[in-house]
């Protein structure tokens, strides 16, 4: 199995020494034949517009949107998350969402940096004490009624929370986390990610 | 102290909400984490920022002034108005730095107060101070510093700084001192790699640098902190060299509007810095893009900020 972390920008880095702790194959994905080459994907947090901007200019968008719709389990922390809802408020006209799960994401929700935080999170399905999440200018998602409504499509868990609202959701082979996995050192999220 | 956003100070007790903390290492680094890769560009004005944004930058640092011209002007240089700083703010979705001047922590306290996201503690303007720079750790807000060399990198860092970029030569449009500061950064870090545990002792005398540091380093052979490049990039090809000696971000200066047509280059500058490694995509988006900014040789400058700060 090898994983794919898109590199257009952002914290690709610490994702990939995140997958190598926990034994993964992982490589940088900037081009279509890369990630061609990938049987799963996580969209790193960074800048969401730079990201938007960056998949339109490097012809990615529509082979990410197939690479969506078959199936492969996609994983987008903080930036990620935003590009893989299916509304974005608070962000700018022609930023890209692909829609990949019924989630809006209000972007930098919590504040500006100054109120950027760490906190513990229990998480659903890792039993072994609470996850030490960090939040930087986090969206907040909220889970929202499928568009077009009455699409079959498999029901949003909400495995964490912060303030009431989901910090990290799965449905199908779709996973969005709010915060940020890959620092910190705490490889579970990526472990459960690559347990798909 | 950080303010905490009413949401978040609401949230039901014993909730995750549970020693909760703002202002920590991690949230400070993550955030430079967040920028890898990336682009921050000068801007002086609202227009100028959504320019800046519309390009695909990561980031805009806000300032009165490019460096070219505080350069060419002369006098005291020192931290923007906060009109101009809120008003880049409202006019842009990315985060926004500003700049203070070295061991002015007092106009860092302003900069805080106005939510910047990152204060960039720089020798583009006149230091305030000749022997101390900023206690960075009694802020929320994370900074970046500037340094030429290794033991200047990480002298900042145990002052702490969250993000090092070389200083380079602001304002030349000349990328070699950028050249410079990082090939010797990246170089002592290989070296310390290979040094045995009572070199370690020699190295930190030699940089004038804290033993736990460069012990880190030997350890990880990396900065504890993300290294970008600042000062004289000017073209495409100067953010993908960076970019190749080790950067993991660029800054962009007056190299982007002192140019002929800013939009373009800012553009094909973010492109380059992605696809760094990337020939044929450097070649592609170097194409036609008007005059760079004039630039200025070394030999002819009359002051160099790289030796503020110390």
């Amino acid at each position: 199995m090898k994983v794919g972390v898109l590199a257009l920008q952002g914290a690709f880095a610490a994702h990939l020494g995140a997958l190598e702790q926990v034994g993964a194959s992982a490589v940088e994905v900037r081009t279509e034949s890369q990630l061609a080459d990938v049987d799963r994907l996580i969209v790193p947090g960074g800048e969401s517009t730079t990201i938007s901007m960056m998949l339109e200019r490097s012809a990615l968008v529509e082979p990410l949107r197939a690479f969506v719709r078959s199936g492969r389990p996609v994983f987008g922390t903080c930036a990620g998350a935003i590009l893989l809802s299916s509304r974005i408020v608070g962000g700018r006209s022609d930023q890209l969402c692909f829609g990949a799960l019924p989630l809006s994401a209000s972007r930098n929700a919590f504040g500006r940096q100054r109120e950027s935080f760490e906190a513990d999170l229990a998480v659903r399905g890792l039993d072994d004490g609470d996850f030490h999440a960090v939040f930087i200018r986090a969206p907040r998602l909220e889970v929202i009624e499928p568009d077009p409504p009455g699409v079959d499509r498999p029901t949003v868990e909400v495995l964490a929370e912060i303030d009431g609202s989901p910090a990290l959701v799965r449905s199908g082979a779709v996973m969005c986390a709010t915060f940020h996995p890959e620092l910190g050192g705490d490889t579970r999220v990526h472990s459960m990610f690559c347990e798909m | 102290m950080a303010e905490s956003p009413s949401s978040a100070s609401e949230a039901s007790a014993g909730g995750p909400t549970a020693g909760r903390e703002t202002g920590t290492q991690l949230v400070k680094r993550g955030l430079a984490e967040m920028l890898k890769g990336g682009v921050i560009m000068d801007v002086v004005t609202p227009e100028q920022a959504r320019v800046a944004e519309d390009a695909g930058a990561v980031a805009v640092m806000a300032l009165e002034r490019v460096p070219a011209d505080i350069r060419t002007d002369g006098g005291v240089a020192r931290m923007s108005d906060p009109i101009m700083i809120e008003g880049i703010q409202e006019a842009v979705t990315i985060p926004v730095m500003a700049k203070a001047r070295i061991g002015h922590f007092v106009e860092a306290q302003i900069l805080e107060a106005l939510g910047v996201d990152y204060v960039d503690e720089s020798e583009v303007l006149s230091p305030a101070d000749e022997a101390h720079h900023i206690d960075k750790w009694a802020f929320t807000v994370p900074f970046v510093c500037g340094a030429t060399n290794l033991g200047e990198a990480l002298r900042r860092i145990s002052e702490g700084a969250c993000m090092i970029r070389s200083k380079g030569e602001a304002g030349t449009g000349n990328v070699i001192e950028a050249v410079r500061h990082l090939r010797s950064i990246t170089g002592d870090i290989r070296r310390i790699t290979q040094a045995d545990s009572a070199e370690l002792f020699e190295w930190a005398k030699r940089l004038q640098a804290p033993l736990p540091l460069v012990q880190e380093i030997a350890e990880t052979g990396s900065l504890p902190v993300p290294l970008f490049c600042a000062g004289g990039l000017a073209t495409p090809a100067d953010a993908a060299l960076a970019m190749q000696l080790g950067a993991e971000a660029v800054f962009v200066g007056s190299g982007i509007f002192k140019s002929a047509d800013p939009s373009p280059r800012a553009k094909a500058i973010v492109e380059a810095t992605t696809h760094f490694r990337d020939a044929d995509m450097l070649a592609k988006v170097s194409r036609g893009l008007g005059a760079p900014m004039t630039g200025i040789g070394m030999d002819d400058l009359d002051q160099t900020f790289a030796d503020r700060g110390w």
